[in-house]
């Protein structure tokens, strides 16, 4: 279980981006969560990856009380989630070769020896040929680096995956194939999702259940604005 | 375009001749740097002496030649040891944020603060008269710029979803600075030490100037224009017109170097001048 709870977030303590928000996923469940540009749901997104701390409001991840964001959190905590985000050029360090994005994370932790094994996996199951992996990020088309930096967000076996407008800037064809990634690793793992989008067409048969930006602030923390 | 490309090759040129003759010279042509023939002081440009001789009779050709061995030895030392310091204090600065940025960068603003000649100055006097004093003078008041520079990369990078990415992968705050905040701020870093050899060349001839540097019996450009001062009023111009441009034309090579790679770093700033 995912549980966020009254969570007030922004950059600024006094102009917060997101005020009082409360969202729960079960375990394994998929939600899809709707609003227009700059509501403040990458925020939200953020704060539920543990990236982002929030100024108040509690995550709890399987049970599990978060203290704090990014380096705050635990290592096994932040890499209970893959990350994947909407602008690839922005997701990917510019100096790595693909093959090296996707195992960053297995080197990070200290588990260099799976990482030969782990991309060739990965790099089949998201399409990604051997001539491709070989490739710097500004030798790939959007499609193709997002498709390594899903591979990325999937390496460490993620309990949970939240995806950031993941596919809004790809074509249909690369959009598809990739939630498809998602939904064959879900139902392998048994990983909860959140995805983020304003594609409601895209959300609604993607996820389990989809929630309007709007809703999940009345419905869920009736103490209000 | 022509122009620049132009610029960047008489640059080149210039900075090669100049780093081969400081190298070369000295093992062709011993200098006995206390040696004088005061037969044959202050002659003006000869074949014997194209530089011509100075106020004791040296050769200013072979002592300017040593003197810029100096200052390219001091200028590389300086600027190679400030831009280390430079981008460690910045990078923590920027990394860490909070109070160790806010201590970091008061301490830079310290340093700051004190015109940076008199700063120079007072390490210089703490020690015996030599090179490596000069050099810690020129590394105490440089370092400060490239911190800055620094700091500001990092924190522009800390923020884009590459670096949340590798925070979400599990890198811990080590690994983020090192593996992808640091090679992302070495070009700055290095174009930075480039601009900052001849600013600590001119550094070792201001202090070499006001007595305050290298010994003054040592071949070093500021030591022999300022010697040169009382020559010059009696109308010998050699002395203090050859030592001066060593001083000048390198300086100028190097920065048009750095010049040029800023532009590679920077294209948007190519195309405008260009424009």
């Amino acid at each position: 279980m995912l549980e966020l709870s009254r969570i007030t977030a922004g950059y600024d303590p006094r102009r917060p981006v997101v005020r009082g928000v409360s969202l729960t996923i079960g375990a394994g469940s998929a939600v899809g969560l709707l609003g227009p540009s700059g509501c403040g749901k990458s925020t939200l997104a953020r704060v539920a990856a543990l990236l982002h701390r929030p100024d108040s409001g509690t995550v709890v991840v399987d049970g599990d009380p978060v203290r704090g964001a990014r380096h705050r959190a635990t290592r096994e905590q932040r890499t209970a989630f893959g990350v994947v985000f909407q602008q690839p050029r922005l997701a990917a360090d510019p100096r790595m070769r693909l093959t090296d994005l996707i195992a960053e994370p297995l080197r990070a932790t200290g588990r260099r020896d799976e990482a030969a094994g782990a991309v060739a996996a990965l790099a089949g199951r998201v399409g990604l040929s051997a001539e491709l992996l070989g490739r710097r990020p500004h030798e790939v088309s959007d499609g193709q680096l997002q498709r390594a930096c899903l591979a990325r967000a999937l390496v460490l076996r993620p309990r949970w995956l939240i995806c950031d407008e993941m596919t809004a800037m790809l074509d249909a064809s690369t959009a598809a194939a990739l939630v498809a990634v998602v939904e064959d690793y879900r139902a392998e793992s048994g990983a909860g999702l959140l995805a983020v989008g304003h594609d409601r067409v895209l959300l609604d048969r993607w996820c389990d259940e989809t929630v309007q930006w709007d809703e999940l602030r009345l419905e869920k923390s009736p103490s209000g604005v | 375009m022509r122009g620049v490309r132009m610029r960047t090759g008489v640059s080149a040129a210039v900075t090669a001749a100049v780093v081969l003759a400081a190298l070369a010279v000295p093992f062709a042509v011993p200098l006995d740097e206390q040696a004088v023939d005061l037969a044959a002081k202050l002659q003006a440009p000869t074949w014997a002496h194209p530089f011509g001789t100075d106020e004791v009779g040296r050769d200013l050709l072979l002592r300017s030649v040593y003197g810029l061995r100096v200052s390219l030895f001091v200028g590389v030392a300086a600027a190679l040891a400030a831009t280390v310091i430079g981008t460690a204090v910045g990078a923590a600065a920027g990394a860490l944020g909070g109070w160790a940025d806010r201590v970091l960068m008061r301490l830079v603003d310290l340093f700051s603060s004190v015109p940076h000649l008199l700063l120079g100055i007072f390490v210089v006097t703490m020690f015996r008269p030599g090179v490596w004093p000069v050099v810690a003078s020129v590394v105490v008041t440089h370092w400060l710029s490239t911190a800055r520079i620094v700091r500001a990369e990092v924190l522009s990078l800390r923020s884009r979803p590459y670096i949340d990415a590798a925070v979400s992968g599990g890198a811990s705050r080590r690994r983020v600075t090192v593996r992808h905040l640091l090679p992302a701020v070495l070009p700055q870093a290095g174009l930075a030490a480039v601009l900052m050899v001849p600013h600590a060349i001119w550094h070792e001839s201001a202090l070499s100037f006001l007595g305050l540097g290298l010994p003054t019996h040592q071949a070093s450009l500021g030591n022999m224009v300022q010697s040169a001062r009382g020559s010059l009023l009696a109308g010998d111009w050699w002395p203090t017109l050859f030592p001066g441009l060593f001083i000048i034309v390198p300086t100028l090579a190097v920065a048009g170097l750095a010049g040029a790679w800023r532009e590679r770093l920077n294209p948007r700033r190519r195309s405008e001048l260009t424009l």
